[in-house]
């Protein structure tokens, strides 16, 4: 069964004021989505470190942010891209430890922990992609 | 300065209003550091009661203005933590690092109080 997108908000990412923006519209969608209390905190925390990412890393890029259908189940899909210099040792930066708390870390591992799918895709010199999704316990 | 800071007696309690960008945070820290010595606070509160995201960066800037602040012979407590963004936190593998929390403003102004009568006369930990 495929993934069926219901609304698509895209926002644009290139001030400290947009990082704000996006972690505000992504929760005003999960909650639209059906979230509620600590999956809302957790989404919007997730969004707010990719967000962070591409102003630190490619100091522009957008987010996507989509209320998803899948079957039943309605989810909030984020989508982080940029065209910035790329990672170049994506399993280093996974590593838990590697970034996160010290200095101005990625902090992947955590975002992945905060989501339920989590997928990063980067090449040097053209960009990263980070696209994650949380599903609503709802329906399954 | 998007953040008002009430001074009461040796004490400054900040109490954050709404959802505040990297920048906010800079000047709050950097505004917190200029008053404890102007008026030779003695301890800090900072109220995240209203925050719904507490982020890398923002733990980060906390810590260290509770670091800094600590330097400068005063107490740093954060109160209000909410429980999700507990959760939060906990699960992106954030920690305040050895800075004072407690539930609420009262309990935070409790904790200084006792603090207060502790460290009388023989000057702060280091």
């Amino acid at each position: 069964m495929g993934v069926e997108v219901e609304v698509e908000v895209e926002v644009v990412v290139s001030s400290e004021a947009d990082i704000v923006r996006a972690r505000q519209q992504g929760r005003a969608l999960a909650q639209q989505a059906g979230f509620t209390g600590t999956d809302l905190a957790l989404i919007a925390t997730a969004i707010s470190e990719a967000a962070r990412n591409i102003l630190e890393y490619a100091k522009k890029g957008e987010v996507f942010l989509r209320i998803v259908h899948q079957g039943e189940t309605r989810g909030l899909s984020v989508e982080a891209q940029d065209k910035g210099p790329g990672i170049p040792d994506l399993p280093l930066a996974m590593q838990d430890g590697y970034s996160t708390g010290k200095g101005l870390g990625m902090g992947l591992p955590g975002m992945r922990r905060l989501m339920d799918q989590f997928e990063i895709r980067s090449k040097i010199g053209s960009g990263t992609t980070v696209k994650m999704s949380k599903w609503t316990r709802a329906h399954g | 300065m998007r953040v008002p800071i009430l001074k009461q007696g040796d004490i400054l309690i900040a109490s954050i209003q709404s959802a505040l960008t990297d920048r906010d945070l800079l000047e709050l820290r950097d505004e917190l550091m200029h008053q404890v010595g102007k008026f030779r606070s003695r301890g800090v509160i900072v109220d995240v009661t209203v925050l719904d995201v507490m982020d890398s960066f923002a733990v980060r800037t906390l810590r260290a203005l509770a670091h800094m602040v600590r330097l400068r012979g005063a107490e740093t407590v954060i109160v209000g933590i909410q429980p999700e963004i507990a959760f939060a936190m906990v699960q992106l593998g954030l920690d305040l690092g050895g800075v004072t929390t407690a539930l609420d403003l009262e309990e935070g102004l409790a904790f200084l109080a006792r603090q207060g009568r502790r460290g009388a006369g023989s000057g702060s930990r280091g």
